[in-house]
């Protein structure tokens, strides 16, 4: 298997953004408690003409403008979402056509909650490695809905980040795979049953036999894998369901805060569901320097973690300086805030005529 | 509008595919089969336009066209391509007061409507001020 890496990477996260102690309000619930419990402040909130489709083509395009590559030189894209706009028609085709990497290529729209977009990542892995394709897309984005009133609400953001995958070969990386390993159980942990608007989740039960089985078992898997520990990486990141669960991982398996401060992006922007774990090792892109190791670990109910040992290279200097891309720092800032009943015109949860 | 039409008009919906006329070098969006200009003498080959331009006006809709409910009150503009062509366009992500006319924006990919809860998705560009960083 040849060896791959990151040619590229873009990002988006929709402009609009409530505050927690705004939901809290509509619900009667006190703020502070909320915060400190779930450590997010504020979440992304799509528009009204804003899904999955079109975060996922924003992304893409800010992917293809840092790679610089020729979109038709791209052999797979995959699209990991639970908040697919059709049920039945993939998203991927829209991002390719979006993005002119039509029509010599294979698509398809992947589901796995939160890590259909790391899953994706892996299939471009395998396919690139293996010499069939030039080069893989791989997108994680999602515009999550929590039921009204429910925990969910607080933190079911919006937003996406796509990766670029090629060979090391030629300089064209700016970040190499060392390997990439997976923990998967069934585990149901959280769901949503066809035709239902919104998931249905175990409470308490999400957090220990879920999330933390399965990230800390993907970690260590790919810890004993490599022979590492955890002061051989410069940053982790781990998906952020919340503000608390990734740093109480990281600090069960030995990392400290300055680790993974970084990539820790939900208590800017909630959980970017399929987004997350992608837009948290974006952010760290963004500031990485060459010889930097990055630890990533996905987790989606269902449930299933996947861990990459990724290594920053030279060339990610003069790629970052000449990209046209905007950097995650730039979209978290670039924020207008809505009320409860913008929130939810917007989301069309009202019942109109 | 119907499947095939919203189809065929893909290339120009998402990535702004026009024709520039070999004889005049005029760009043209949408896309024509016969040059405006040089008639029978015009060679239109498909262009690409560049997803930039400048708001030449704009006005601001309080009753919507039906699907555009949730958007009320919403911008649209005349945008000025780079290109030459002028485009009529939302302008989204920004209310009223943020925009101007004479800004710069650039052209994006965004939902335009759907045909009903069970019908297909129209996906097509919309245009958003530049955000400054």
């Amino acid at each position: 298997m040849i060896k791959v890496g990151i040619v590229g990477y873009g990002v988006y996260i929709p402009r609009y953004r409530i505050k927690v102690e705004e939901i809290a309000r509509v619900w009667g619930a006190d703020p502070n408690q909320i915060m400190s419990g779930l450590r997010i402040r504020e979440k992304s909130v799509p528009g009204p003409d804003e899904d999955t489709a079109t975060i996922a083509v924003e992304a893409a395009r800010n992917a293809v403008k840092y790679a610089n590559v020729n979109p038709r030189d791209i052999g797979a894209i995959y699209v990991g979402s639970e908040s697919h706009p059709y049920a039945v028609k993939p998203t991927a085709t829209i991002v390719a056509e979006a993005i002119e990497a039509t029509p010599s290529l294979t698509a398809a729209d992947l589901e796995f909650a939160c890590k259909a977009g790391t899953a994706g990542l892996q299939a471009c892995i395998g396919l690139v490695g293996s010499n069939i394709i030039k080069y893989g897309m791989a997108i994680g984005a999602d515009t999550a809905q929590g039921a009204p009133g429910d925990p969910l609400e607080y933190s079911a953001a919006a937003g996406g980040a796509a990766f670029i995958v090629g060979a090391s070969e030629a300089n064209q990386t700016i970040a190499d795979f060392e390997t990439t390993c997976s923990y998967t159980t069934d585990t149901p942990d959280f769901w949503r049953r066809e035709g239902k608007p919104y998931p249905k989740h175990g409470g308490r039960f999400t957090g220990r036999p879920a999330y933390f089985k399965h990230v800390l078992s993907a970690a260590h898997a790919l810890l004993r894998k490599l022979r590492l520990t955890p002061e051989d990486f410069t940053y982790a990141v781990f998906h952020q369901p919340n503000g608390k669960f990734p740093i109480q991982a990281a600090k069960e398996l030995g990392f400290t805060k300055e680790q993974i401060e970084p990539g820790l992006l939900a208590p800017r922007i909630g959980n970017t569901y399929s987004g997350s774990s992608m837009l948290g090792l974006a952010a760290v892109l963004d500031v990485a320097k060459p010889g930097d190791r990055i630890m990533v670990v996905s987790y989606g109910s269902g449930a299933g973690s996947d861990a990459f040992s990724i290594v920053v290279n030279e060339m990610i200097e003069q790629r970052r300086k000449n990209s046209q891309a905007p950097p995650v720092e730039f979209y978290i800032n670039w924020k207008k805030y809505i009320d409860y009943a913008t929130y939810a015109k917007y989301r069309n949860l009202l019942v109109v005529g | 509008m119907g499947v095939p039409r919203f189809w065929r008009e893909i290339p120009s919906r998402y990535n702004l595919i026009g024709v520039k006329c070999g004889n005049c070098n005029k760009i043209l969006f949408p896309p024509r089969f016969i040059c405006p200009h040089c008639r029978r003498t015009g060679k239109l080959e498909p262009y690409k336009l560049k997803p930039k331009g400048k708001v030449l006006s704009y006005t601001v809709i309080h009753v919507a066209a039906q699907g555009f409910e949730r958007m009320v009150p919403y911008i649209l503009g005349i945008i000025e391509l780079e290109d030459g062509p002028r485009i009529m366009a939302q302008i989204t992500d920004c209310d009223e007061k943020e925009i101007n006319i004479g800004d710069e924006v650039e052209i994006i990919f965004r939902k335009m409507g759907e045909e009903g809860k069970e019908g297909v998705i129209y996906y097509g560009f919309k245009a958003r001020k530049i955000p400054k960083s």
